[in-house]
């Protein structure tokens, strides 16, 4: 078939003064309509690849992030004896309730996890026993006698959480007592006795959401980036909301015509458009270095931010305000008002939507930034949860990129859970953005 | 008081201030029954003494917060022996942050007592130095308070004292909005003056220990060895063209993706797609427009990168684990929307005259698109591009993450790069002192992405502007 239609375009275009153009245009009309249609199908093509990229991506990290929303918690019966706490005479003077929180709890957990396993002997394998369970499971022991002091001198069972690296291989589900990941033949097969016994659950991962950052991928959480974020952008808000809005009024109410205004205009249009890691440096040479604000603070951080999405704020506030209508404010100005009230009694609140849109999506966009808060300091390993615009912080993003460097395997998942939460928020922030926008375009 | 309290007092005394003009107003005019006799309302008097209070309060302490630690770094340095006051800046500098991580830590009684107690010379001085430092500390919150407190009040009653019957308050507090509004829309030339000027300053400091030729044209990076400046020949090597043939190399890959899918998407959009599939398509694309950079580094550096790995390696090719390839994927993909609304924008502004002249010659959909509607579009779509590249260039994330650190001068896409981007990070995230070449290099490479950008935007402009064929 293809060839006998090139055949007819060969000859059509060799014997041109046989063939009447209509019979020319006949002839080519099929090989036309296929190049159209193959046309057509790259179009298609392309947008099916886009929509293919967007749930691979999105796919791929909530696969990965499904396994840091769960982990593996060990029964071990503790056994709290006054000898193994270290806690030899209590008196008046020294309450019990005061020795408790000093004793030996390591040695506690020791003793009690090898009476568990009383064929384990050896120095070396006892160490590869307790590198079962996480580092802090000393910590669950101490809080359970101080919560429950009655327990002293008593037997009873306590749940604590395994390592991480035993948490990662029993989620890859490896065969009961096999070697796998970095876990040994032994220490798997301790695993297989516990498992048996009932002794390992799976639990949902609260603490991901309630603690801060930690070299232990099951003890780490996203508490502290959050409220670093939630900082971050508190400032970035305060700051460039009212900066905006106040710019654009000006812009679109008050500027004369001249060379001023256009060259703040450019200027505004420029800003837009710099790479964020410049915004970085600036924070860095001037914020910092010159005026000394503190590093890693969530204060310099909502400057840098505000310094970038004020460009974002200023253009979609312009528009707003250039959708009032004119007869609003000649009427206003008809009744004697002063152009300060007509601007900021009638066009402000008319506008208001359409600003709050755009400082929304200021805002989201400034949500997901990291570089330039890289290059204030924002990136430093930080275990409190900051309390104040001052405190040293990080943010979500930048807690994504300082765990998805780390080494362990199971930061992977912890990083991809991460990225879930930033991304639901980003989520929740553009739907009322957009919720916004269609509830007030109906009037 | 400290800044914070100090602020929320000054908030304080502003609302205050606010009822008190308005009382006040009332006062002069003789009662509320007579406040139709003042020129402005109340509200407008109160306006103008909480902004009178509060404003030339606020002002004073920021530019007291920001002078604050130079001049007590200054008076404190006044005095030390002057065995401290002639090391170099930097041991200086080091000296007075331990003093100050004394003098400022949550346990400074204690440390101070035990270093009162060591007959040390060296530690007495440390010791006096803390005290002074407290001292110093104490006599500047001091101060702030008061100057604050004082300029607040002051403003206040020498306005109060102007009220009468015809003051022209409203006129006045308009006056001061407006200059506040004009001072907003400045901040947006403050920064890029900021920008320029810090950039640009930290460069010619850099460029004084390295020549502009070397930096622009060496084909040598290594930072690292500039570190030690007792080393023999130890300035290091600074020459960028590596990393500007990086930085090429991924643009150019991700452009390769980006532009003739976004293209594609564009077409489809605007030309075949139905209503009920672009109210779908445009917002799942807005997707990846809006997905953190540092998702897209995560996935290239954990998932497209060990992909693309395994793949070359099953053919027999050696790959390298950052590779340019799979950080240049994923930039295009980031840019993929992008290109693709922009260059609808394009499409879209061409007459809808010319196309259906095409159609009505009878040209099929994509003749018209590929001779009519894309040469008319064709100054927006290359505004477009431009402007992706610019943003291609300016990617930060994507690269820190997924291309390499080392500066190889290679074309190879399998092969490991770094870029521009990549090194200011890594150049400024360590921890190393301000003022060696290796940390101004990083603003050096900054000024070079500065000017790249913008002069990409100017462009775009110009593009746009300049062959836009008018058609109305």
């Amino acid at each position: 078939m293809t060839k006998l239609n090139k055949d007819l375009n060969g000859d059509s275009s060799n014997s041109t003064n046989t063939l009447s153009t209509t019979e020319k245009i006949s002839l080519s009309l099929k090989n036309r309509h296929r190049k159209e249609k193959r046309f057509k199908h790259i179009g298609l093509f392309s947008v099916l690849f886009g929509f293919l990229l967007v749930v691979i991506l999105i796919g791929d990290i909530t696969s990965k992030a499904l396994p840091a929303f769960n982990q593996h918690w060990v029964k071990l019966d503790v056994n709290y004896q006054a000898s193994w706490l270290n806690i030899s005479d209590y008196s008046v003077q020294s309450p019990i309730t005061k020795q408790m929180k000093k004793a030996n709890y390591r040695n506690v957990l020791k003793k009690s996890l090898y009476q568990m396993f009383p064929d384990v002997s050896g120095r070396k394998d006892k160490r590869k026993l307790s590198k079962l369970l996480s580092s802090n499971a000393e910590f669950t022991l101490k809080n359970n006698l101080i919560a429950f002091p009655k327990l002293f001198e008593k037997k009873t069972q306590v749940w604590v959480k395994l390592d991480d690296d035993v948490d990662s291989y029993l989620k890859e589900a490896f065969p009961l007592g096999e070697a796998g990941l970095r876990i040994g033949q032994k220490q798997a097969q301790w695993l297989a006795q516990l498992i048996y016994n009932e002794r390992v659950e799976s639990r949902f991962n609260f603490s991901f959401f309630t603690a801060s950052d930690s070299r232990e991928p099951e003890l780490a959480g996203i508490k502290g980036a959050l409220m670093g974020t939630l900082l971050t952008m508190f400032v970035t808000l305060l700051l460039s909301f009212p900066l905006g809005v106040a710019g654009a009024l000006y812009l679109e109410e008050f500027a004369p015509k001249n060379r001023l205004t256009d060259f703040i205009e450019i200027n505004i249009n420029n800003l837009a458009a710099v790479p964020s890691i410049v915004f970085g440096l600036l924070g860095l040479a001037v914020i910092i270095n010159l005026f000394g604000l503190p590093r890693s603070a969530p204060l310099v951080g909502g400057i840098v931010l505000t310094l970038m999405t004020l460009p974002t704020i200023i253009i979609a506030s312009r528009a707003a305000i250039k959708a009032v209508p004119p007869s609003i404010r000649e009427a206003a100005l008809g009744l004697g008002a002063s152009k300060m009230q007509v601007t900021f009694s009638h066009v402000l609140p008319q506008a208001m939507p359409g600003i709050i849109t755009g400082a929304i999506i200021g805002v989201a966009q400034a949500l997901g930034e990291t570089a330039p808060l890289l290059m204030i300091g924002m990136v430093a390993f930080i275990v409190d949860v900051p309390s104040s615009i001052v405190d040293s912080a990080t943010v979500l993003p930048v807690q994504i990129f300082l765990w998805a460097d780390s080494p362990e395997r199971a930061f992977l998942a912890k990083t991809s859970a991460a990225i879930l939460v930033l991304l639901t928020l980003l989520l929740i922030i553009n739907l009322s953005a957009t919720m916004l926008r269609s509830k007030f375009e109906k009037k | 008081m400290n800044s914070s309290l100090l602020f929320f007092v000054l908030l304080c005394l502003t609302l205050f201030s606010y009822w008190f003009g308005m009382q006040r107003s009332l006062k002069v005019a003789g009662g509320a029954e007579h406040k139709k006799e003042l020129t402005s309302l109340p509200q407008q008097f109160g306006l103008l003494t909480a902004m009178v209070c509060g404003l030339p309060a606020l002002i004073t302490l920021l530019i007291f917060n920001s002078g604050e630690h130079i001049v007590v770094e200054q008076l404190l340095t006044s005095t030390l022996p002057l065995k401290i006051q002639s090391l170099s800046t930097i041991d200086t500098g080091l000296y007075l942050n331990n003093i100050r991580a004394i003098a400022n830590s949550e346990t400074a009684s204690e440390i101070l007592q035990e270093l009162s107690q060591s007959s040390d010379i060296k530690t007495q001085i440390q010791y006096k130095a803390a005290l002074t430092l407290q001292e110093l500390n104490q006599q500047a919150i001091w101060l702030k308070t008061a100057l604050v407190l004082i300029i607040a009040c002051v403003s206040v009653t020498v306005l109060v004292r102007k009220f009468s019957l015809t003051y022209p308050a409203r006129q006045k507090s308009e006056r001061i909005i407006r200059a506040l509004l004009v001072t907003s829309s400045a901040v947006a030339i403050l920064t890029t003056l900021g920008i320029v000027i810090s950039v640009l300053f930290e460069s010619i400091q850099f460029f004084k220990s390295v020549s502009p030729t070397e930096f622009m044209f060496g084909t040598q990076w290594s930072p690292q060895t500039a570190m030690r400046s007792d080393q023999v020949g130890g300035s290091g090597a600074f020459g960028a063209i590596p990393l500007f043939a990086g930085t090429m190399l991924i643009t150019f890959i991700a452009m390769l993706l980006a532009i003739p899918v976004g293209l594609m998407i564009a077409i489809y959009l605007s030309q075949y797609a139905s209503v009920k599939l672009r109210a779908f398509a445009k917002p799942m694309l807005e997707v990846l427009a809006g997905i953190p950079t540092v998702v897209y580094g995560f996935f290239a550096a954990l998932t497209v990168a060990p992909v693309i790995r395994n793949l070359g390696e099953s053919v027999g090719l050696s790959v390298a684990s950052e590779s340019a390839l799979a950080a240049g994927l994923v930039m295009g993909t980031m840019i993929i929307p992008f290109v693709s609304s922009l260059s609808e924008d394009a499409i879209s502004a061409v007459p809808n005259s010319l196309k259906e002249a095409s159609l009505g010659m009878g040209a099929t959909k994509s003749e018209t698109v590929l001779k009519v509607l894309l040469p008319a579009a064709l100054p927006g779509i290359v505004g477009a591009i431009l402007l992706a590249v610019s943003r291609a260039i300016g990617e930060t994330m994507i690269v820190v993450m997924a291309a390499g650190m080392a500066a190889n001068l290679t074309a190879n896409p399998l092969d490991s790069v770094t870029t521009v981007t990549v090194q200011i990070v890594t150049l400024l995230t360590g921890d190393q002192e301000f003022d060696s070449p290796k940390t101004l290099a990083a603003f050096a490479l900054g000024l070079m992405l500065f000017i790249t950008t913008l002069s990409l935007n100017v462009l775009a402009l110009k593009v746009v502007r300049k062959y836009r064929e008018q058609y109305d």
